[in-house]
C-alpha cells in the first residue's frame, strides 16, 4: 500500500477519530441530530482539517517550538472563521442548524491533535492525506450516528421516510439523552468487537483503571496516581 | 433583577451545559471518576468561566464593536482564554496558594474545554450586556460543577456493581449521563 493510501486508510478506519480514538465528543453528540447535520459538521470540520493540516506542515520549520501552540489555534481559528463566513453565505439552513456549533470546531481536539502529533513533523503532501483520511473518518462516525438517530427518531434518513407510517417515532432519540444511548451502544459493540478478537476485555484502556484497582483492593492507590 | 433570575436558571437547569448543549464533554466523562478530583475540575471551571465570560464581554463591547473587526471574535477569543487560564493560575500560585494547590492540577486542562469559548460565543449572540454575560457564565459553570459531581458520584457506586464487560467503562458512563439527560428534562418546565 503505498504511504498515501496508507493515510487515508489509517484516518478513515485504524485510527477513526469518532469510533476509535473518541476525540471531538461535543460536536458527536450535539449535531448528529439528523444525517444531513452529521455530514454537514463532518465535512466542515475536514475542510479545516485538511486546510490548517497544510498551513501547519508548510510552516513546521519556521514556527518556533515553544510558542507552536497558538501559532496553531491562531491558525486554525482563521480557517474556522473563513469557513463560518462561507457556510453563512452559501448554505443558510445548514448554517441555522449547526449554530454555535460551527465557531467551536477550533476546540475540537481532532484538529488541534493532529496538527501536533502529524502536521507538524511530515511533508505537506503526506499531511494533506491525513487531513483528507481523518476528516472523512470523521464525517463518516457522525453520519452513522446521525443515520441511525434519524432513523429511530423520526423514521426518516436525509429526511426521506424510510419506516412505515404506522412505525410511532421515538423522539428521545433526536433529544439530548438519545445521542448518549446511541453513542453508548455503539462503544459497547466495538468493545464487544475488539474482546471477541483479543478474547479479552482491553485492560490498557485510558478509563479502565478504576476497573482494575477495583478488582485487586487497592484503590487507594490508583486514585492518587489519577490525581 | 428577574431577567437575571431567569438567565441563571436556564442556563444552570434548564439547558444544563453538558446533559442537553453537549460543551465540556471531554472533562465530563474523563475527570469524572471520584467526587474530589470532579469537584475540583468544577470548581476551576466557574472560576475560569466567570472571569473569561467578563473579560471576553468587555473586549467585545469596547475593542472589537468600536474597531469593526467583530468577525475576528472567535480568534480573538480563543486567544483571550488561553492567556486568561495562564494568567488566573499565576495569580493563584503567587497570591492564593491553598486556591490554587487545590485547582492548579485542572486549570491548564480548561483551555481546551469548548464550553469557556461556547459561553462566550452564547453570550455575544445573545447580546447580553457585561453584567448578564457574568450571570450567565457562572450559572453555566454551576450547571457544569452539579453535572460533573452528580456523574463522580454515580460512578464511584456503579464500579461496585456488575456490568455486562463489553459496557464496562465508556458505555456506561454514556448511559448514565443519558438517564441524567432524561432527569434534566424535568427542570424544563420551570422557566
Amino acid at each position: 500500500m503505498n504511504k498515501y493510501a496508507e493515510r487515508l486508510y489509517n484516518g478513515l478506519i485504524k485510527e477513526n477519530p469518532t469510533f476509535v480514538l473518541m476525540l471531538g465528543m461535543c460536536p458527536t453528540l450535539a449535531v448528529t441530530t439528523s444525517a444531513i447535520n452529521g455530514i454537514g459538521m463532518g465535512l466542515s470540520t475536514t475542510v479545516v482539517l485538511i486546510l490548517s493540516n497544510m498551513l501547519i506542515s508548510m510552516l513546521r520549520k519556521i514556527i518556533p517550538d515553544s510558542v507552536r501552540m497558538p501559532a496553531f489555534i491562531v491558525v486554525v481559528a482563521s480557517f474556522v472563521t473563513m469557513v463560518q463566513f462561507l457556510m453563512e453565505g452559501f448554505v443558510p439552513s445548514l448554517y441555522d442548524s449547526l449554530g454555535i456549533y460551527i465557531p467551536l470546531i477550533v476546540v475540537n481536539c481532532i484538529i488541534l491533535g493532529r496538527a501536533e502529533s502529524y502536521a507538524s513533523k511530515n511533508p505537506v503532501l503526506l499531511s494533506v492525506f491525513d487531513g483528507i483520511g481523518m476528516g472523512l473518518g470523521f464525517t463518516v462516525g457522525l453520519t452513522s450516528i446521525g443515520i441511525v438517530r434519524e432513523l429511530i427518531g423520526s423514521g426518516k434518513v436525509f429526511g426521506f421516510s424510510i419506516l412505515p407510517a404506522s412505525y410511532e417515532p421515538i423522539s428521545i432519540f433526536i433529544l439530548a439523552p438519545g445521542a448518549f444511548f446511541v453513542l453508548a451502544i455503539l462503544t459497547a459493540v466495538q468493545n464487544k468487537v475488539k474482546a471477541g478478537k483479543q478474547n479479552q476485555v482491553q485492560k490498557t484502556e485510558e478509563r479502565g483503571c478504576s476497573f482494575n484497582c477495583a478488582s485487586c483492593g487497592n484503590k487507594t492507590g490508583c486514585k492518587e496516581q489519577e490525581d | 433583577m428577574k431577567e437575571l433570575l431567569l438567565i441563571a436558571v436556564g442556563s444552570a437547569f434548564v439547558n444544563n451545559v453538558v446533559l442537553s448543549q453537549f460543551l465540556g464533554i471531554c472533562p465530563f466523562l474523563g475527570v469524572s471518576k471520584n467526587v474530589k478530583t470532579a469537584a475540583g475540575m468544577g470548581g476551576a471551571v466557574v472560576f475560569v468561566i466567570t472571569i473569561s465570560s467578563f473579560v471576553t464581554g468587555l473586549i467585545y463591547k469596547f475593542i472589537l464593536v468600536k474597531t469593526g473587526f467583530e468577525y475576528l471574535q472567535t480568534i480573538v477569543f480563543i486567544l483571550v482564554i488561553a492567556a486568561l487560564v495562564q494568567f488566573v493560575e499565576m495569580f493563584l500560585k503567587k497570591v492564593m496558594p491553598p486556591l490554587y494547590d487545590a485547582l492548579g492540577v485542572y486549570l491548564p486542562l480548561i483551555t481546551t474545554n469548548c464550553a469557556v469559548l461556547g459561553v462566550a460565543l452564547t453570550n455575544v449572540q445573545k447580546s447580553y450586556s457585561i453584567l448578564e454575560s457574568v450571570v450567565n457564565g457562572l450559572a453555566t459553570a454551576v450547571g457544569f460543577l452539579v453535572s460533573i459531581v452528580l456523574m463522580a458520584g454515580i460512578r464511584e457506586k456503579i464500579e461496585y456493581n456488575d456490568i455486562a464487560p463489553s459496557f464496562k467503562g465508556t458505555p456506561i458512563v454514556l448511559v448514565t449521563a443519558g438517564l441524567m439527560a432524561i432527569a434534566f428534562f424535568g427542570f424544563s418546565g420551570l422557566i
